[in-house]
């Protein structure tokens, strides 16, 4: 059976807006979680507005809420968002951008609308459609949802009576999981976590999770050579 | 300046830049076996180290509390598909509780 062009344009759209609600939900965690690791309420939106990238901004306040400083979670923040640069790269040819485009498209430039893109990359038009219902939709419901998380932070006393330093870690763990595809990468992942545990009494907070990054390297042109 | 208001402003710029470049390098230097098969495990390793280190570390300490049942709840949750949002506080009702208790710092 072939569904009419306006049908399928419907069913992305109410995808879309299921993607962000979802993604949503989970800035509200974001909110309670930059506010209980010091972060103003101003300082939490312009992450969600600004950086814009659940990972990083994850990074950025884990980092100072662990004691580490602006350095570390500025490159740790920009090494997880390599990422979002190489998809803008892979769907250059698709979405076709011009002019003031360009800017709009580079910021919702995330793992939900790239997936999504991709989803429906038999058909060019329903791709840039699936892209940019995607990439709006987690942007406004990320963005309402950090405020409330963030408001909703702001009254508690103690983060630590309601077990919030806690959650960060098992955020992380949640954006890890669905990456953990194959044998290889696990490895990876426990080496990554063991190098972390060794180096954190020997350096400044926030170097180990960096250090890391020399793992991926090596694995990396291991990988490349190999093939 | 305050150092939180640097690292928000500064990551977010370059947060950006990244995601602009992707529209204008021409695809020839980025899509290179080695570049492509190192910024394919940059997430993995780094999201690793961010759940040990937020997990163990005090400052430079190694400590082990709540948070790390918290963190294995958060495994269980996961391996029972819960959603992200039901992991992340789960695993701060699991810690919270503990505390509560009086069961572990």
């Amino acid at each position: 059976m072939k569904i009419s062009p306006h049908a399928r344009r419907s069913t992305v759209t109410r995808n879309a807006i299921g993607v962000g609600l979802a993604t949503g939900v989970y800035g509200i965690s974001f909110g309670a979680l930059a506010v209980t690791s010091g972060f103003s309420f101003a300082q939490t939106q312009v992450l969600s507005l600004g950086l814009f990238s659940g990972a990083s901004q994850f990074a950025v306040v884990g980092i100072f809420g662990a004691g580490g400083g602006a350095i570390a979670a500025i490159a740790t923040s920009s090494l997880l968002g390599v990422r979002n640069g190489l998809y803008a790269l892979s769907l250059a040819s698709v979405l076709n951008l011009k002019g003031i485009k360009k800017i709009f498209a580079s910021q919702i430039t995330i793992d939900e609308s790239t997936a999504m893109a991709i989803a429906n990359n038999d058909d060019e038009e329903m791709s840039r459609w699936a892209f940019w219902a995607t990439g709006i939709s987690v942007f406004v419901f990320w963005n309402i949802a950090t405020a409330i998380g963030a408001f909703g932070a702001s009254f508690v006393a103690d983060p630590k009576s309601l077990g919030l330093d806690a959650a960060v870690g098992a955020a992380f763990l949640a954006l890890l999981w669905p990456r953990l595809i194959n044998k290889q990468i696990r490895i990876v992942g426990i080496l990554a976590g063991l190098l972390a545990i060794g180096l954190t009494p020997l350096v400044q907070p926030g170097i180990p999770v960096l250090a890391c990054v020399l793992i991926a390297i090596f694995m990396g042109l291991k990988n490349a050579s190999d093939k | 300046m305050e150092a939180r208001w640097v690292a928000v402003i500064a990551s977010s710029v370059i947060a950006f830049i990244l995601k602009f470049s992707g529209n204008v390098v021409p695809a020839r230097y980025l899509e290179q076996p080695k570049i492509k098969s190192i910024t394919s495990l940059v997430p993995i390793v780094m999201l690793s180290a961010l759940v040990v280190v937020q997990t163990f570390a005090v400052g430079q300490d190694l400590v082990i509390d709540a948070r790390l049942a918290g963190l294995v709840f958060a495994i269980i949750l996961l391996l029972i598909r819960a959603p992200f949002i039901v992991v992340v506080f789960g695993a701060a009702a699991c810690a919270a509780l503990l505390r509560y208790f009086g069961l572990t710092n």
